[in-house]
C-alpha cells in the first residue's frame, strides 16, 4: 500500500504575491487539491470612493507593480468613457505601443525569471547567471529594451507619469522613436534565439478542457476595448463586463473568483492566442506552430510558449506602429476633459488577461462607485481546478511526489498569477 | 544606527540581503530587477537569500533586510517582527512601508465595516487600519517614493555594504525641478505638489509635465499654507489640494490640519481658500 502524503507550499515563490498549495494523498488517491490566496487586501474599490476622477487612473497603476501600465489605461478608458470622451487617433497608435512594450517586459521577466529556473532544474535566475550567461544577457537585454520603451512612451516603466485622461502630457521625440525601431529590429535575434532556448525544454504533458475569455479581435489581435468573447461561444459588450465575470467570494480566498458557462475559465496569453489566432502576425504564428500551439489549446503549461509567441507579435506589431506614427506630423498630445455625471467601463488585456476597470462618477467627476476586475482574479478558479486534475493524473501515474510538487508549482506559475494585482 | 553599518563595513564583504513584502504592489522590489543595465553588478554587491519573488531557496538570518509594504492584517504584525530579529539593518522600502502608502487611503473613512462592505458585501475578510512598518518596529532607514528610484536603491544599498554615510535631500522637489530647467506646471494651468514635497526624486513627475503628488512625504521645511496661497492664486481649491496631498501618507498630519480649518472655516478664511 502506498504511504499518505501531503504536499504543503506556504507562499509560493517566483509569483506576485501570496499563494499556498495543498495536496493530499492518501493510497494513491488524491483526497485534496487546493490554491489557496492569502494575499492581504488593500480595497482599492472603496479608496476610490470620493476621490477626484484625475487620481483613478493615478491610483489604481498602483494595484500592480508589473502591470501598472495596462491598469493606468484601463482606468483611462473607463474615464473617458464616462466622459464621452474619444482620444486622438496619435493617442490610440501611442497607447498601444506603450502596452506592447509593458507586455514584452513583463513576459520577458516571466518567461526567464519566474519559469525557466524550473525548466532548467534550479531554483531562480542567479545560477542561471553563471551557467547560462549568454541566454541571461539577452533576457535582460530584450527587458531593458521593453522598459526603455516605457520609459519613454509612459513617462516611467513603473507607475508611469505620462499617461492621463485624454491623452499624454508630453510626447516622445520622433528621434527617440526611430531609435526604438532599430532596437526593435535587432531584438527579433534575440526573440530568436528565446523560442529555441524554449524548444529545448519539456512541456509537461497534461491538459483539461477550458473555456478562455479574451477580448475578440476583429482586425486585428486585440488589447485596447472592444467586444468579450469565450471559447464557448460568449460575446458580450464591453459594458457588460459583469456578465462576462460573474465575481463571487470563497472560503480560502481573499481575491474574488469567476466563472461563466462552467465552473472556471481562463485568461491570459494562451485565451488570446485561442481565441484570436488569426490576427496575429504571421512570424508569431510560424513561431506558435513551431510548438505546436494552435487553438483550442488545453494545456495550461503551454501558457509560456504562448507569451513566447506574443513577444514576436507585439514586437512586429511595435515596428508597424512606429511607422506609421513617423509619418504622421505630431497632434497636441491630450484633449480637454470636462468631466460629467455617468458611467464608463475600460476593458484591457494586460499581460496576465484581460482586466476590467468601472466607475460612476457624480456631476463634479467624483468617484461614487469603483469596481476592478483582476486577470489573476478569473484565473484563481481554474489554477485551483487544474491543480485537482493534474494533482490526481499524476498520483495515479504513480509519480513520486517531489514530481508532484514541483509540477503544481510550475503549474500555478505558467498561469503567473499576479495574486496581489488579484486582491487588490 | 551607526553602529551595524561601521561592522558591516569592516566585517562583511558580501552582506546577506533579504527581500521582504507585506500590503503592497510589489513594485518597489520590483525595481531591483528593473535596472537591466546594472542588474548583475549590483547583485554581485551582495548575498541575496531571500527574495521570495524571484527565487525558491531561502534563508533566515540577513544582515541587510529591504522591507516593502504597509501592514494591514495581524499575521503580518509577527512576520514583520520576526524578519526585524534576523536582521542588523532594516530598510523600509518605499512610501508604502514609510507611510502607508495609497493603502492608508482606506483609513480616511474611519469605518472599516463599511470598506470591506464596499468591496467583499457580505463576505468576512481580516483587515485591519493601515499603517507603516515603523509603526511595530525600528526603521534604520527609510528610502521614500513610490516608487522609489531605482538608482537610489542601488546608491542606499551600496552605501550600507561599504558602511558610507548616507544623506538624503530635505529641501522640496521644486529645487531639483528648476535645476533642470522645467518650465513649472503653474504656469501650464495644472497644479503641483513640488512646492513642500521632499526632494531626491530628481523631480520625476514635472520632468514628465507632471504635477507632484507627494509620494515622497513632506520637506523638512514644508509650508503648506504657502502652497494654498500659490494653488488659490492658479484657482485650485483646497479640495484639490487635499485630494492630492492625501494619496501616500506622508502629509497625514498636514492633510488632518487642513481637514480641521475646513470645519473651522474662520481660520481657513485667512488662507486665501479659493
Ligand atoms: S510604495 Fe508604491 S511602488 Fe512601492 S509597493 Fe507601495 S504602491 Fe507599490
Ligand atoms: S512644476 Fe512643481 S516642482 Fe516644478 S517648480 Fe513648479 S511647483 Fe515646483
Ligand atoms: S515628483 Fe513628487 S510624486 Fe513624482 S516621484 Fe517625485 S515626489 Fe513623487
Amino acid at each position: 500500500m502506498k504511504p499518505s502524503r501531503t504536499i504543503a507550499i506556504n507562499h509560493l515563490t517566483r509569483v506576485e504575491g501570496h499563494g499556498n498549495i495543498r495536496i493530499r494523498i492518501k493510497n494513491g488517491t488524491v483526497e485534496e487539491a487546493r490554491w489557496e490566496v492569502v494575499e492581504t487586501p488593500r480595497f482599492f474599490e472603496a479608496m476610490l470612493v470620493g476621490k477626484l476622477w484625475e487620481n483613478a487612473p493615478y491610483l489604481c497603476g498602483r494595484i500592480c507593480g508589473i502591470c501598472s501600465i495596462g491598469h493606468t489605461l484601463a482606468s483611462i478608458r473607463a474615464v473617458e468613457n464616462a466622459f464621452g470622451i474619444t482620444p486622438a487617433e496619435q493617442t490610440d497608435e501611442l497607447r498601444l505601443l506603450l502596452k506592447h512594450m509593458e507586455t514584452m517586459q513583463s513576459h520577458i521577466l516571466h518567461l526567464y525569471f519566474l519559469a525557466a529556473p524550473d525548466f532548467l532544474g534550479v531554483g531562480s535566475v542567479l545560477p542561471l547567471t553563471r551557467s547560462h550567461p549568454a541566454e541571461v544577457q539577452r533576457a535582460l537585454r530584450l527587458k531593458l529594451l521593453a522598459n526603455d520603451a516605457c520609459d519613454l512612451i509612459g513617462g516611467r516603466r513603473l507607475h508611469p507619469t505620462r499617461t492621463v485622461v485624454g491623452g499624454f502630457t508630453m510626447l516622445p521625440e520622433k528621434a527617440q522613436l526611430e531609435r526604438l525601431a532599430q532596437r526593435l529590429l535587432a531584438a527579433q535575434e534575440d526573440l530568436a534565439a528565446a523560442a529555441e532556448l524554449f524548444a529545448t525544454f519539456t512541456i509537461p504533458d497534461f491538459a483539461r478542457e477550458t473555456e478562455f475569455v479574451s477580448l475578440k479581435g476583429d482586425h486585428c489581435y486585440p488589447f485596447i476595448g472592444g467586444e468579450l468573447v469565450s471559447s464557448d461561444g460568449v460575446v458580450k459588450q464591453e459594458e457588460d463586463y459583469r456578465a462576462m465575470t460573474n465575481e463571487y467570494c470563497e472560503q480560502g480566498f481573499t481575491s474574488k473568483l469567476s466563472r461563466l458557462s462552467r465552473d472556471a475559465f481562463a485568461v491570459g496569453a494562451l485565451a488570446r492566442l485561442n481565441n484570436n489566432f488569426d490576427h496575429l502576425h504571421p512570424a508569431a504564428r510560424k513561431v506558435a506552430r513551431g510548438f505546436g500551439l494552435t487553438p483550442v489549446n488545453h494545456n495550461p503549461f503551454m501558457a509560456n510558449i504562448a507569451q513566447l509567441v506574443e513577444c514576436v507579435h507585439v514586437a512586429h506589431d511595435s515596428l508597424a506602429i512606429i511607422k506609421e506614427l513617423l509619418k504622421r506630423k505630431w497632434r497636441p498630445p491630450r484633449v480637454p476633459v470636462t468631466p460629467k455625471k455617468g458611467k464608463g467601463v475600460g476593458a484591457v488585456e494586460v499581460p496576465r488577461g484581460i482586466l476590467y476597470h468601472a466607475y460612476e462618477f457624480d456631476r463634479e467627476g467624483r468617484i461614487v462607485k469603483a469596481d476592478c476586475v483582476i486577470p489573476t482574479s478569473q484565473n484563481h478558479a481554474n489554477i485551483h481546478a487544474d491543480l485537482k486534475a493534474l494533482a490526481r493524473q499524476w498520483a495515479a501515474q504513480g509519480k513520486a511526489d517531489t514530481d508532484i510538487e514541483l509540477l503544481a508549482q510550475m503549474l500555478v506559475r505558467a498561469y503567473d498569477p499576479c495574486i496581489s494585482c488579484s486582491v487588490h | 544606527m551607526p553602529g551595524p553599518r561601521s561592522y558591516l563595513g569592516v566585517e562583511l564583504a558580501r552582506p546577506r540581503v533579504g527581500v521582504f513584502d507585506f500590503t503592497s504592489c510589489e513594485g518597489c522590489q520590483l525595481q531591483f530587477v528593473n535596472n537591466e543595465a546594472t542588474l548583475l553588478d549590483f547583485l554581485d554587491l551582495m548575498e541575496l537569500v531571500n527574495f521570495r519573488e524571484a527565487m525558491t531557496e531561502q534563508a533566515g538570518d540577513y544582515d541587510i533586510a529591504l522591507v516593502e509594504g504597509s501592514i494591514s492584517r495581524a499575521d503580518e504584525v509577527t512576520r514583520l517582527e520576526k524578519i526585524r530579529t534576523q536582521a542588523k539593518i532594516l530598510v523600509a522600502l518605499g512610501s508604502c512601508a514609510c507611510f502607508g502608502g495609497v493603502n492608508q487611503l482606506k483609513n480616511r473613512f474611519n469605518d472599516l465595516k463599511w470598506v470591506k462592505k464596499e468591496v467583499y458585501g457580505n463576505f468576512p475578510i481580516a483587515t485591519q487600519k493601515v499603517r507603516p512598518i515603523s509603526d511595530f518596529v525600528t526603521v534604520d532607514f527609510m528610502l521614500y517614493g513610490c516608487p522609489p528610484r531605482k538608482e537610489e536603491i542601488e546608491k542606499v544599498v551600496t552605501n550600507l555594504v561599504v558602511g558610507k554615510k548616507i544623506t538624503m535631500p530635505k529641501y522640496p522637489v521644486c529645487m531639483e525641478c528648476k535645476a533642470n530647467e522645467n518650465i513649472c506646471l503653474f504656469g501650464l494651468g495644472e497644479p503641483c505638489l513640488g512646492p513642500i514635497t521632499r526632494a531626491g526624486c530628481d523631480a520625476w513627475c514635472p520632468n514628465n509635465r507632471r504635477g507632484c503628488w507627494g509620494c515622497r512625504g513632506p520637506a523638512e521645511a514644508a509650508n503648506v499654507r504657502e502652497l494654498e496661497a500659490i494653488m488659490a492664486r492658479h484657482g485650485f481649491s483646497r479640495e484639490i489640494i487635499i485630494d492630492r496631498l492625501e494619496c501616500f501618507g506622508g502629509f497625514a498630519g498636514q492633510v488632518a490640519e487642513l481637514r480641521r480649518q475646513s470645519e473651522h472655516p474662520r481660520k481657513a478664511r485667512s488662507t486665501g481658500q479659493a
